[in-house]
């Protein structure tokens, strides 16, 4: 479904994203993890239009995409919500997240309706008629999530829609994403909520320093030496190896 | 009492002015105060609901008015006809402005400045050519009929004027009920999220700015059937940009009846001050930059602002 080549993006002498390669398949949750800078959120701006790449190509649903505007990725069914909340603050939440559904629904009516049908799959039911603004950050990190699902997406990226969420928040909100996959959108997901990536995803890609490092079951990822190592600096996987013998030893 | 129902009652006392003042003073003052309402409902749908201050709404105002001189006077056109074709002059040249400038990603200051620099060329333009009348302006000779526009009766002008207004309002009413104005209205909040919920940043603010340009050609157009007369310092004045965005701010910007609140406001203190002081040059400027700091120090969301429900406790926000 998204096919992304040897994707490159570099900001100055910085290369943000250096030749990243991935594939999503229909129906899944890929996850991507890295450490703090690794690129991530550059390469989910290079794949959405949000910023020009410089080499390799983007091909979704069969078609090249690369370097379209986000507004025409997103209306082929490829959106995405950013890691930075961006509400429209003064407008409510029911209006925040009938934008999103406006996309596909020129009537007002259809939209707002969609807007309600959304607001109670993500929980924010109650809250319809609060001014964005004045929502919590948990409140603003599912308001991302009901915006970018109201588009009737094909393929929903999300940037740590988690982060900085107290545990029962992650707790609740892992269940909505997985309910989102089973209702037929394919969800690719960048997050540092190990607890979450590996509850939730079926594959995870590990970028570090724009490159892709490691990929594959989850599982298998977490304890690829090389995927330890980026996290934890050079020598940990050997550390960690050793500790873990040793407490299997005891 | 909301806004909504303010505004409404506000508008039904506005049509009954010419028929009970017989001061053809006060009819004058009344009929100035809807023709800025609705100068200021056009900057309004920009920069209210789209959030794009522009500085030089005079330039539309002033091609409107020059439009129609223009077109009547050189070319012999009828004076509705010559209307119709300025206020699409008007939109058009506010869609080739919002192209240039929004393809290009001015916004802000730099947008509100190249919006200032237009109007100026321009006043500088129709001062320098004998065909735009230079230095001295447009006079429409009168002939007071039907078919010219012109009417004896100036209460007719005052009903146009006030329809004008119902019509602004009514713009402002489909704006908050429409997917144009919800995808303008979310440019104005946030472009980045806007872009990623599909909305075309470029075609949404380039229609704003072709309607906006449209209605404030509508008073140019308006401005000259009723005074007969124009002149590049009245047309393409910078007072003229001023008083389109300070209406609706002090009115409260983005709201339906902001405009016409701030514009009866403004001009009532204007006219006060006038009467007070026996006609001190200037003095009402003075005075409007006053009712602008106050206004944004005690009445952020302007006149229309007071009518608002007392905001509700931010109890319940807890957990989302």
């Amino acid at each position: 479904m998204l096919e992304v080549r040897d994707l490159g993006k570099r900001f100055g002498g910085i290369k943000a994203v250096d030749g990243a390669s991935l594939d999503v398949a229909q129906g899944e949750i890929v996850a991507l993890i890295g450490p703090n800078g690794a690129g991530k959120t550059t390469l989910f701006a290079a794949i959405t239009g949000f910023v020009p790449p410089d080499t390799g190509h983007v091909r979704f649903m069969g078609e090249p995409i690369t370097g379209l505007p986000p507004h025409v990725i997103c209306a082929r069914g490829m959106v995405r919500t950013f890691q930075i909340v961006q509400p429209f603050g003064a407008l409510s939440v029911r209006e925040n997240i009938a934008v999103g559904a406006h996309l596909h629904r020129p009537r007002r009516r259809d939209a707002l309706a969609k807007a309600e049908q959304v607001a109670a799959r993500v929980g924010l039911d109650r809250r319809l008629d609060q001014p964005a603004a004045t929502l919590t950050v948990a409140g603003r990190k599912r308001l991302e999530l009901a915006r970018a699902l109201a588009t009737d997406p094909k393929l929903l990226l999300l940037d740590e829609v988690m982060a900085g969420l107290n545990p029962t928040e992650i707790s609740e909100i892992v269940p909505v994403v997985r309910g989102i996959r089973d209702s037929g959108v394919t969800v690719m997901l960048i997050e540092h909520v190990m607890q979450a990536v590996v509850s939730l995803s079926d594959r995870a890609y590990v970028l570090n320093n724009g490159r892709i490092i490691a990929s594959g079951s989850t599982a298998q990822v977490a304890s690829d030496p090389q995927v330890i190592e980026a996290y934890l600096g050079h020598g940990a996987a050997e550390r960690v190896k050793s500790q873990l013998q040793a407490s299997h030893a005891s | 009492m909301s806004a909504r129902v303010a505004g409404i009652i506000l508008l039904a006392l506005l049509f009954c002015v010419p028929f009970a003042v017989r001061s053809e003073f006060w009819l004058s003052f009344w009929l100035l105060v809807l023709m800025f309402a609705f100068l200021g409902q056009s900057w309004n749908v920009l920069g209210g609901y789209g959030g794009q201050f522009s500085f030089g709404h005079a330039l539309f105002f002033g091609i409107g008015a020059y439009g129609t001189a223009v077109l009547q006077m050189r070319h012999g056109v009828n004076a509705y006809v010559a209307g119709a074709m300025a206020i699409g002059v008007g939109a058009a040249v506010g869609g080739i402005i919002g192209l240039l400038v929004f393809r290009y990603r001015l916004r802000g200051a730099y947008f509100a400045l190249v919006t200032l620099a237009f109007a100026e060329v321009a006043r500088v333009l129709v001062s320098s050519f004998q065909y735009t009348g230079s230095g001295f302006g447009m006079l429409i000779p009168l002939s007071r009929s039907v078919e010219n526009f012109q009417f004896a009766d100036r209460r007719v002008f005052y009903l146009i004027a006030w329809l004008l207004v119902v019509i602004g309002s009514l713009i402002a009413v489909w704006l908050e009920n429409s997917r144009f104005g919800a995808q303008l209205m979310a440019v104005r909040e946030n472009e980045d999220a806007a872009q990623a919920l599909g909305i075309n940043l470029v075609r949404t603010k380039v229609l704003a700015l072709t309607l906006s340009g449209g209605m404030a050609a509508t008073v140019g157009v308006f401005y000259v059937q009723n005074y007969l007369f124009v002149d590049s310092h009245i047309a393409f004045s910078p007072a003229m940009s001023i008083e389109a965005l300070l209406v609706c701010i002090v009115g409260g910007l983005g709201t339906v009846f902001g405009p016409l609140f701030g514009a009866v406001v403004l001009h009532a203190l204007g006219e006060a001050a006038k009467q007070a002081t026996g006609n001190a040059p200037g003095l009402n400027l003075v005075l409007y930059g006053i009712v602008l700091i106050v206004a944004l120090r005690f009445l952020p969301n302007g006149v229309a602002g007071l009518f608002a429900r007392k905001p509700r406790r931010k109890q319940d926000t807890g957990n989302a």
